[in-house]
């Protein structure tokens, strides 16, 4: 008897370092799958709870500054976490770049050709891209229109949505001929899912880094720290790459 | 600071828009308050309804039928498409489709309220002046119903100047087009000009202020109350 109970006591203290917490994490919405995909796998490694929310980095910008409770926020891109950062709103020193957005004009009616000449034959109805002032995602399409000296002449045919999901959607649903999309909303598995894109190359808009940081409010939650460890291994980055994305720096095993 | 050119433009672009909705919903929404203030069929039930839906339905809701069934593979996009009109959605005919379907309960209820509320006995001295079924609407219903259209058409107009949900899911933001001002302060919040936000926002309080107030004042002279109090 006495044995079994110091058995069960020791049982208890040996667990205690898996305790498993929970989460509440303000995702991009570009990251959307990516982020599902990576929360299953941390949840069954970890035994922890992830809790996601995705919409646009503005609004979660605009919660987290009035006290949304929030663990952590990954951002569409470094300037809203930088700024959460410069308001004293994060943990010091828990900004990181998890992933670098690659970005695709995409189509489910129209065939693309591997330099973008669709674009300039101009036989398109709408193109569609998320708007340039609030998404990372459509100052990325603008500057590759620019450099490819097509800005002026295609604006007219603008179509702009209030973030990355929604851009996808006016593509998706038909609506848009073609539109400016995270790789990561029409690729999975290493491979297209629906329609013909054109991969768009990087020379022609500057690299999109996300950055992600651990807000105030989950400077102590264990599953926060256990999250943003397991992002540098190499198992995660492997599915961040997955989707599209690239990393950077070196991966942990 | 005040407004910005694209702020002046989305304003005058909103006006635009809810003018010709309200303009569009006295023609299309009398006809259906008359019927529905008269009627004794089984209809006037699922009817009602539909007039209604918008009242309880998210917008998004809304929006996202809308993008589907007026897109190039939805059947209203067919129907345009073939009649050489295009695809509705990110155009100002798009959101005018679209808005008088919001909009609608708005105008329908005060009207179909004030034309119950004129009751059977006006209808019938008419008839025995020998007054026809038009001479009767246009001579007796609509002045005695006139509280109800005025309301209508102010809470038709201030409704549309208020819609946002259904503005972002098929207007894709096109300037002098499509963006109205609720997007254009929405724009202002997510990229994080406050500022510019407070202008068009402060705005719009005092606007839907107004509004209301004059509302219930014209309503309160005439001692008639079209709307719940909540309204």
């Amino acid at each position: 008897m006495k044995k079994s109970v110091f058995c069960f006591l020791l049982m208890l203290i040996l667990a205690k370092p898996c305790v498993a917490e929970e989460a509440t994490i303000a995702v991009a919405s570009n990251f959307t799958s990516a982020m599902q995909e990576l929360a299953t796998d941390f949840e069954r490694q970890s035994g922890h709870r992830i809790h996601l929310a995705f919409g646009s980095s503005g609004k979660f910008f605009a919660q987290i500054s009035n006290g949304a409770p929030f663990d952590a926020f990954f951002s569409a891109d470094q300037a809203k976490p930088a700024a959460l950062e410069q308001a004293g709103q994060t943990v010091s020193g828990s900004r990181l770049t998890y992933a670098v957005g690659a970005l695709a004009l995409w189509s489910i009616n129209q065939q693309m050709d591997q330099n973008g000449d669709v674009l300039r034959r101009n036989q398109f109805n709408k193109l569609a891209l998320a708007n340039p002032r609030l998404a990372p995602y459509g100052a990325a399409a603008v500057q590759v229109l620019t450099n490819l000296g097509l800005d002026k002449t295609s604006r007219a045919k603008w179509v702009q949505g209030e973030n990355i999901s929604q851009t996808y959607q006016f593509v998706g649903s038909g609506n848009a001929d073609l539109g400016f999309v995270a790789l990561s909303q029409i690729y999975a598995n290493g491979q297209l899912a629906q329609g013909s894109a054109w991969i768009v190359p990087k020379e022609l808009y500057a690299p999109i880094r996300q950055d992600a940081v651990v807000l105030k409010k989950g400077e102590k939650n264990q599953a926060v720290i256990d999250l943003f460890a397991y992002l540098k291994t190499k198992r995660a980055r492997s599915v961040i790459e997955s989707f599209g994305y690239q990393n950077e720096g070196p991966a942990i095993e | 600071m005040g407004f910005t050119d694209a702020d002046i433009n989305a304003i005058f672009l909103t006006l635009k828009l809810a003018g010709t909705v309200t303009c569009l919903l006295l023609v299309i929404g009398t006809p259906i308050a008359w019927w529905l203030a008269r009627t004794h069929s089984w209809l006037k039930g699922p009817i009602s309804a539909v007039v209604a839906l918008p009242l309880v339905l998210p917008p998004t809701v809304l929006g996202f039928y809308l993008l589907i069934v007026m897109g190039p593979n939805g059947v209203v996009g067919q129907i345009t498409q073939a009649m050489g009109l295009g695809t509705l959605p990110f155009t100002f005919s798009g959101l005018v489709v679209a808005s008088v379907l919001y909009s609608m309960p708005f105008v329908v209820q005060p009207i179909q309220n004030a034309m119950e509320a004129i009751g059977e006995r006006p209808l019938e001295v008419a008839a025995t002046l020998r007054a026809g079924p038009w001479d009767t609407f246009f001579s007796v219903v609509i002045p005695l119903a006139k509280p109800g259209f005025v309301t209508a058409a102010i809470l038709g107009f201030a409704h549309t100047v208020g819609e946002f949900g259904v503005v972002l899911m098929i207007g894709g933001n096109i300037p002098n087009e499509t963006r109205v001002i609720s997007v254009q302060i929405y724009d202002h919040v997510e990229a994080l000009d406050y500022a510019q936000a407070h202008w068009l926002s402060g705005a719009m309080v005092i606007f839907s202020f107004v509004v209301l107030a004059g509302l219930y004042l014209f309503q309160h002279r005439r001692r008639i109350y079209l709307l719940p109090k909540g309204v």
